[in-house]
């Protein structure tokens, strides 16, 4: 609870604002782009692990629901664009919470496996059933119109994720230090506490499980919407894994650990393109060293050393 | 102010073989120290974890203001104005010391999610009231000291009389104190007999298991004697301290 | 049909003994050290990949079956000591992602010393097929159903007879009890390791003439035999085998008769399953918590 705790986020705003008037050309617009969609997805998954203590190995899976059903529903239904958005965050949301409310009630690692689980099937289903998602070749995704006005490019794109970026940091920042918030933070601190003082843990837990499941399948059909083009890769296990070391490494429960690891985890995968099953080794080295040395993320750590406040 | 505030009958719970509380009886009327006592294991945690929803006992029942409560989550007694505190600590390490204290207002506060998240100001002053509401409660604690700690940088001592201002945050009726004296010095003993006087003195309803029978001779309007989960003895401190069966449990069948 | 029938069951418990195998990996390091141990399927897939190298190199097979196994053990035990024992007490997010890193790895260090292709083992005694009752036997499946019957046998020995088993069993049931009685709680987490990684790689190494190996076969082994472990019922050694083999033969009479592109799936559908319906498992027991 800083005096200023919208500073960093000013900062971001800042620097998001002035960011297209440095980068050389698109490849690095759409690089941040990327960036930038990656941040709110790992913001909606750190307040599942990072404050309330869950875990998703599947979260890619909720990612896939949003992007496939901006593709498929305007391609083969003739939805509208927005429409399909709205579909594809309420299937998440709904799938979440059916999956979510008997795995709650058993301990930890059995949200693990059934994320797990829930992920490689939805990974496969989109593999499978080609007529309506084009099968392991991906689909074309038409873009999002309001009207006659159709929104592509990395321009607009720029200028949308960002933000959608900064009003999710707004409102996590907002939530953070709220009673919903604190019983969140609570939660994760003592189940046992949080229930004596009326936190219904089952309900928390759920509805933070639906909201970051909601979250994915947004950013899902955004990145959709903007690449114009699907493949089952954005639902698979390595995607899940990858978000979670994003989180881990930048900082679970830390909102600028969450972008600070989103971007330095969606640049590494560039660097190390060349050498593919470098990337896999460097990947999960960064996922050992950090667990084992700076468990609480670089963030965290950073600001302890320092002796900021967060 | 007939009907006593809470009513236990025949309460029983049996872990597999082992009969942790058996048919024990009691009634405790509003305002007054209540306290529970009796050798290790004769059972008092259990039944304040019965008590509190912890347990759901396997026989018998407990009312609160003639309504039955008994397997009913700790959540929703929370919200029938019950707090406690735990023998083994349940701090939230990861916050700080006010935010411990301020999370024990949790249901009186709007908990609405998108309101928290848009930053609604109504929902945004409260919260300020109730930070100066949560220091004033550690004020009251004698934790003013540790106004802007956070709670894993907090002593023993410190943080048990931490969880005593998070469950007066609740603005309780009822409150249950598991073992508040247990791992304090004498002088940090005194101090939460002290302080165990005061919260009785605002007109909550305190209910304590305790080993130290200095303090629990001091406090308690009335005591129930414990042993083997079974009612031993129950009365005023003057007549429990007289009662040859209670003097045989503690002290030996010749003493 | 009964040949029908009796191949998918077949197929389904040669390729679920390997499942056994891997279940009965992740309950060894389950019960010593409560981490699961995402990292076992690379276990299984070096034991193949291993294989296919060293017979390749020329080594002969028993040499190189040998090695196949004693090399995924070391690793096991450089894992353990790098990785796990560091942060021994930590939160269960903390080592779920810890073992996830060590596969990803495992399986990237394969990727560049080995490739991408798809390797084949010879089968160990030929490829005639045996007829059974109308159905086809390949003889490897006997290999593979005779090996793991007997590590099973050799397993429970060890565990009901031998004192070392016996000292794993006493850690997995209280830790804090078996060190003040003089167990090295460490030493058989140590153990539980190798002995995990060396039952993946005999799997791995089993399987490969009739599935192949690759570099990545390991992520789906090893989520499957997570999941027979699941449904026997974490921590459970009977359970492991019977639900790795469960997993397989619902598995192909899952693809046999249902549908053969969800293959893949039908095992995560049945974890879902066993965690809506049975958590425990078959052979698991509840936990309560004691506040």
């Amino acid at each position: 609870m800083s005096k200023h705790p919208y500073r960093g986020l000013t900062l971001i705003a800042a620097v998001l604002l002035l960011l297209p008037l440095v980068l050389p050309n698109s490849f690095y617009v759409d690089l941040a782009i990327r960036m930038a969609i990656n941040a709110v997805i790992v913001l909606g998954l750190n307040l599942l692990i990072g404050f309330a203590g869950q875990i998703s190995l599947g979260h890619a899976g909720f990612i896939g629901i949003g992007a496939y059903a901006s593709a498929a529903l305007p391609t083969h239904f003739g939805w509208h664009p927005l429409l399909a958005v709205v579909a594809g965050a309420i299937a998440a949301g709904a799938l979440a919470a059916v999956l979510a409310r008997p795995i709650f009630r058993l301990k930890g690692h059995y949200l693990a496996m059934a994320t797990l689980g829930l992920g490689i099937i939805i990974n496969i289903v989109v593999r499978n059933e080609a007529a309506l998602t084009g099968g392991p070749d991906g689909m074309a995704v038409p873009p999002m119109v309001f009207g006659s006005f159709e929104i592509s490019g990395d321009k607009p794109w720029y200028w949308i994720v960002a933000s959608l970026l900064c009003f999710s940091i707004w409102a996590s920042i907002n939530l953070i230090d709220s009673p919903f918030g604190r019983a969140l933070r609570a939660l994760h601190g003592s189940e046992v506490a949080s229930k004596v003082v009326g936190v219904n843990v089952l309900r928390y837990k759920l509805t933070v499980f639906v909201m970051s499941a909601m979250f994915a399948s947004i950013m899902g059909s955004v990145t959709a919407l903007y690449v114009g083009f699907v493949t089952p890769n954005l639902a698979d296990f390595f995607h899940s894994i990858e978000l979670v070391t994003m989180v881990v490494i930048g900082g679970m429960g830390s909102i600028y650990g969450s972008v600070l690891g989103a971007v330095l985890l969606t640049a590494l995968p560039q660097a190390l393109a060349t050498f593919e099953g470098w990337e896999t080794v460097v990947f999960g080295a960064i996922l050992m060293l950090s667990m084992i040395f700076m468990p609480k993320g670089l963030v965290p750590t950073l600001a302890a050393r320092f002796g900021k406040g967060e | 102010m007939n009907m006593a505030l809470l009513e236990v009958q025949d309460l029983s719970i049996q872990f597999g073989g082992v009969k942790a509380v058996q048919n024990v009886s009691f009634s405790i009327d509003a305002g007054i120290v209540y306290a529970v006592i009796g050798p290790n294991g004769a059972g008092k945690t259990t039944l304040f974890n019965l008590i509190t929803g912890i347990y759901t006992p396997t026989a018998g029942s407990i009312l609160l203001d003639g309504q039955p409560i008994q397997g009913k989550s700790p959540d929703v007694l929370a919200k029938r104005g019950v707090a406690r505190t735990f023998q083994n600590l349940q701090i939230c390490m990861n916050m700080s010391a006010v935010e411990n204290v301020m999370v024990g207002a949790h249901l009186r506060l709007d908990r609405n999610l998108f309101k928290a998240a848009l930053r609604w100001p109504a929902l945004k002053a409260r919260d300020l009231d109730l930070h100066a509401e949560a220091l004033e409660l550690m004020r009251f604690v004698g934790l003013e000291a540790y106004a802007s700690a956070s709670a894993d940088s907090m002593s023993y001592g410190a943080l048990k009389r931490l969880e005593i201002a998070r469950a007066l945050a609740m603005k309780p009726r009822l409150l249950f104190l598991d073992e508040p004296a247990a791992g304090l010095n004498p002088k940090e003993t005194i101090e939460v007999d002290a302080l165990i006087r005061k919260v009785a003195d605002t007109g909550v309803t305190v209910v304590l298991v305790e080993h130290d029978m200095k303090m629990v001779m001091n406090l308690s309007d009335r005591i129930l004697v414990l042993d083997y989960g079974r009612k031993l003895a129950e009365g005023t401190a003057a007549e429990v301290r007289r009662n040859p069966d209670v003097i045989a449990a503690y002290l030996g069948a010749h003493a | 049909m009964l040949a029908e029938f009796l191949q998918f069951l077949f197929s389904g418990i040669t390729v679920g003994s390997t499942y056994a195998l891997a279940a009965l990996g992740f309950t060894l390091i389950y019960n010593s050290s409560h981490v699961i141990n995402f990292a076992q399927g690379e276990f299984i897939m070096l034991g193949g990949m291993l294989a296919v190298y060293f017979t390749h190199s020329g080594l002969g097979l028993p040499l190189s079956l040998v090695l196949a196994i004693v090399l995924p053990a070391i690793v096991g035990l450089v894992m353990e000591k790098v990785a796990i024992e560091p942060v021994k007490g930590a939160e269960p997010v903390t080592l779920i992602i810890i073992t996830i890193g060590a596969s990803l790895v495992l399986r990237g260090l394969v990727q560049i010393w080995l490739g991408k292709g798809t390797f084949s083992l010879p089968a160990f005694s030929g490829e005639q097929p045996i007829n059974v009752l109308g159905a086809t036997l390949m003889p490897q499946s006997l290999w593979v159903l005779g090996v793991t019957a007997v590590v099973v046998l050799c397993l429970w020995y060890f565990f009901a007879r031998t004192l070392m088993g016996k000292a794993m069993l006493a850690t997995s049931f209280n830790r804090v009890a078996a060190e003040l009685v003089g167990i090295n709680t460490d030493g058989v987490l140590f153990l539980s390791f190798a002995m995990s990684a060396a039952l993946g790689a005999l799997g791995g190494i089993l399987i490969t003439p009739i599935t192949l190996t690759s570099y990545d076969a390991g992520i789906m082994l090893g989520l499957k035999g997570f999941v027979g472990a699941v449904l026997g019922g974490l921590g459970s050694g009977l359970g492991a085998v019977v639900g790795g083999l469960l997993v397989g033969v619902l598995e192909a009479m899952g693809a046999g008769y249902i549908s053969s592109s969800y293959k893949d799936a039908m095992p995560f559908v049945l974890i879902l399953l066993i965690l809506f319906f049975r958590p425990s498992g078959l052979f698991g027991g509840k936990a309560t918590d004691r506040v």
